[in-house]
């Protein structure tokens, strides 16, 4: 008797796939525990955590943030190497309406998102028009540039940077306004991604041809995206300048451009979930691992190459399917 | 200079390095016609509608279109303007479902600017346009994935495409090739409503037989430049085309 | 004075056009864009030296295998790597530069860190032209880059294997009719590539010290110059990096040494908006992919 596996949907998932799902609390359960999961974690765990593992979470919070904005571009065919472009904009915007406008962080930090967004697309805006591999040898490119930049010119504090700038409120504020934003993001972004505007940015990776044909401006959608992109990234450095009181050339650091990355690519790239997933994976490991210094990069590197090759899905993928069906064996019929 | 007709080329011709792929071509379209493109491969056929489309831009020559100079508009103002086209090579969005491969041209600006603003859900819209190229609805083919979609709905699909842009002149660039005659009988009676809506229609096909049934015109290229232009009787007597088709024995 | 900063500027470019050689000639052939490029230069650069000071091998013999091992480091790149994920850019982008980081990195972590980590010069002698000293292992390079250039445009130009690669570089599809391998191919080109890198390294590695930091910058000189010049385009790599060079060259004589990284940020973003294939690119945006 010959078997074969057989891969189906589990039966909440069938009954939970329309109207009914209404009609019972495990159904409802089923469809809202995935989501009630990381609001509530995000939300409640905070304090019952020690300060350092408030930080850490603080540092999950920033580095999911961008890998959210690494995974939108890269779903609309662009692949940025320098997330960190995208942060250190946004905490210098921050650092310098702070230093020199006196502005609070509850203005510089929102202001120097739209700021930071703005720079970084006008700076980006002539790769717009050339193949996919332009852009991501540019946004590797300039971060490098820019800190030897700020060397030379001194500009903005030069080497010593600006320091002494506010802080926010409270500890607790800094790592709630973190969270939020993040869940803000997450769930935002999805919907968007859901959208019909989504569907069009998914379009243009698949084939930007046939979306020019529909009579859509190509340029104008990648600038809509990269605005959105970068802004994310710009409102994550903003709050870490603030939750610093300083800013300085390693906010253009490789870190920030490799973790989102891996966190993306090992959680799922394509899903804004996955992102979040791997960043909560990874940055809490780079910490117990922070013992072996250097090696930890090695690992990113060798992540990304293991997980882009052998399991491009991703973390997520793979529970996503493990909630949603299972594998039996069946009996081949004759 | 009055202007009747919908569609004027002059002179357009484009080189790549050093093949001369259109030369010189002149042809006027008028409104509702349905014109025929033919001649043997290479003649430059793909090239006319990318240069008229704006995918690629020419080495000299003008199109003008309901009067206006198109020549060097980019290809997405161009659909705005009205004109949509087909691929040869369809390439559908192939990790979406059929229907969703229809929101993409239902999202453009001219779509949006025809139906006076926003208006309901794309979908359902979508399942509509599709219906009426030949999805059958009870099927439920419309929500097959494309990457699973035979030829002969994957061409429906890129018609539907072009159509959901309620262009004013399409353009389709071999939309028989590869399809069965039944399939192709199918097809053609939604190109004829098209054209009783008043739609302007060109048609670049190798299947001979079944595109002079339907075409009022046909023009021959070869070689990039243009051999004859008139009713598809006449034009299937000259020699000319009868040696760029058969070689030189007639 | 003049004189020599225009030598050394001259040098300088072809310092800039030796780095970049390797990774327009892996990109132009078989359109990867190695982003591990930068590790293959300090790989060599590392495996010499430990080749002559751990192992005691002469110099030539330590040079010679080093451009061999990293050669074969770069064959072994794309058959377990990129051979998975070929076509699709965002992982090769991703898997390239996840083994770039992974190499630098790990000779980081592994202590190679310091002033220590040389290379010796080939010839330590000096000459005095047209006022300035300049040393033989910068005419050395002139030399070796200049000979190399001849060797790749006559290996591409006049022999068969070279012909093939301009055919897959210039349509893959008609390429494969005629019975080329595209993957073998494509090794060959990732792995000359990575030879010239490591020559590159060779031959400038002596003018300084091996550092990681070296690594990541040799990839991004060598992606500045190329998208200068275009992608693909040797051409276009030669002027872009004489371009660069002297403007490098001149900023840092007449302006100050520390603004030669705007002045390359400037150019580089002149040309995407001037001319955004780069001078003698081959990209014409939509156009090239109907």
């Amino acid at each position: 008797m010959k078997k074969r596996k057989e891969r189906i949907d589990r039966g909440i998932k069938a009954r939970s796939s329309d109207i009914f799902a209404l009609c019972s609390w495990k159904e409802m359960l089923y469809l809202s525990g995935p989501r009630l999961l990381p609001i509530i974690g995000f939300l409640l765990l905070p304090p019952f955590l020690g300060g350092y593992w408030q930080r850490v979470m603080l540092s999950v919070a920033v580095f999911a943030l961008l890998a959210i904005s690494w995974d939108i571009l890269a779903q609309s065919g662009m692949v940025s190497l320098g997330q960190a472009l995208f942060f250190g904009m946004g905490a210098y915007s921050a650092g310098v309406l702070n230093h020199y406008l006196g502005l609070s962080p509850f203005v510089t930090i929102p202001a120097a998102a739209i700021l930071g967004a703005l720079i970084c697309t006008i700076l980006l805006l002539p790769v717009l028009r050339l193949r996919g591999i332009y852009f991501s040898m540019v946004t590797l490119i300039i971060p490098i540039m820019l800190v030897r930049i700020i060397e030379a010119s001194k500009i903005f504090g030069g080497t010593e940077g600006l320091s002494g700038l506010s802080s926010l409120p409270s500890r607790w504020v800094e790592l709630y306004v973190a969270v939020i934003a993040l869940l803000c993001a997450l769930f935002g972004f999805r919907r968007m991604l859901a959208s019909d505007f989504g569907l069009v940015l998914r379009g243009l990776n698949d084939s930007d041809r046939s979306v020019t044909n529909a009579g859509i401006n190509i340029y104008r959608i990648k600038i809509q995206a990269l605005l959105l992109s970068s802004a994310i990234g710009a409102f994550a450095g903003a709050l870490m300048t603030h939750v610093y009181m300083f800013v300085g050339m390693p906010v253009f650091a490789l870190d920030y451009s490799i973790l989102p990355i891996a966190a993306a690519v090992v959680g799922g790239p394509g899903t804004l979930a996955g992102a979040t997933l791997g960043a909560c994976l990874l940055v809490p490991l780079s910490e117990v691992l922070r013992g072996i210094g250097g090696l930890r990069i090695v690992f990113y590197g060798l992540f990304l190459v293991i997980f882009i090759v052998a399991l491009p899905e991703g973390i997520f993928h793979f529970i996503q399917r493990r909630y949603h069906q299972f594998d039996r064996w069946v009996e081949v019929d004759k | 200079m009055t202007v009747t007709s919908l569609l004027q080329v002059r002179d357009l011709s484009k080189a790549f390095g050093g093949v001369q792929a259109l030369n010189l071509v002149n042809f006027d379209l008028e409104q509702g016609e349905l014109l025929g493109v033919i001649g043997p491969n290479g003649s430059g056929k793909t090239t006319l509608v990318n240069l008229i489309t704006g995918f690629v831009k020419c080495s000299r020559g003008t199109v003008n279109y309901k009067g206006r100079d198109i020549t060097r508009w980019a290809p997405h103002r161009i659909v705005c303007l009205g004109i949509a086209r087909t691929f040869q090579m369809v390439r559908p969005f192939y990790q979406l479902p059929a229907y969703k491969n229809m929101i993409i041209p239902l999202y453009s600006p001219r779509v949006k600017k025809l139906a006076g603003g926003r208006y309901g859900s794309r979908d359902a819209v979508a399942l509509d346009l599709l219906e009426e190229v030949g999805f059958e609805r009870d099927s439920h083919v419309a929500y097959k994935v494309a990457s699973v979609l035979p030829q002969g709905y994957l061409k429906r699909l890129e018609l539907a495409k072009a159509i959901a842009l309620k262009p004013d002149l399409l353009i389709l660039d071999e939309l028989f090739s590869g399809l069965s005659l039944a399939e192709v009988a199918s097809i053609v009676p939604i190109i004829e409503k098209l054209r009783q809506q008043g739609k302007t229609v060109i048609m670049i096909e190798h299947r001979l037989k079944e595109l002079f049934r339907i075409a009022d015109r046909v023009i021959v290229l070869n070689y990039g430049i243009k051999i004859a232009d008139g009713v598809p009787s006449e034009v299937m007597e000259s020699d000319d085309v009868k040696k760029a088709y058969l070689g030189t024995e007639v | 004075m003049f004189a020599g900063t225009v030598i050394y500027a001259v040098i300088n470019s072809i310092i800039l056009m030796l780095m970049a050689l390797g990774f327009n000639l892996t990109f132009g052939i078989s359109g990867i864009a190695n982003f591990a490029y930068g590790a293959l230069y300090i790989f060599s650069a590392y495996t010499s030296w430990i080749l002559l000071h751990l192992l005691g091998l002469p110099y030539p013999l330590s040079v010679l295998l080093s451009i061999l091992f990293t050669a074969f480091l770069g064959a072994l790149m794309y058959r377990l790597v990129l051979l998975r994920v070929r076509g699709q850019v965002l992982s090769e982008v991703i898997a390239t530069f996840g083994m770039g980081l992974a190499i630098l990195e790990l000779f980081r972590y592994l202590g190679f860190v310091g002033f220590e980590y040389t290379l010796p010069v080939f010839v330590d002698k000096s000459f005095f032209i047209l006022g300035t000293f300049v040393d033989m292992q910068r005419i050395m390079i002139v030399l070796i880059s200049t000979a190399i250039i001849a060797a790749l445009w006559i290996f591409t130009h006049h022999t068969s294997l070279g012909l093939a690669f301009r055919g897959i570089a210039q349509d893959e599809r008609t390429a494969l009719t005629f019975g080329m391998d595209s993957d073998w191919i494509a090794t060959l080109s990732v792995s000359l590539g990575a030879a010239l890198a490591a020559v590159a390294a060779t031959v400038i590695i002596p003018l300084g010290s091996i550092s990681v930091g070296e690594g990541y910058d040799v990839l991004i000189k060598a992606l500045a110059v190329c998208i200068i010049g275009g992608l693909g385009s040797t051409g276009g790599l030669v002027v872009a990096a004489f371009v660069i060079g002297f403007a490098e060259r001149l900023t840092d004589t007449y302006i100050g040494s520390h603004w030669t990284m705007t002045v390359s940020l400037a150019a580089i973003l002149i040309v995407l908006v001037v001319k955004p294939s780069g001078f003698f690119g081959k990209q014409k945006e939509l156009e090239e992919r109907i």
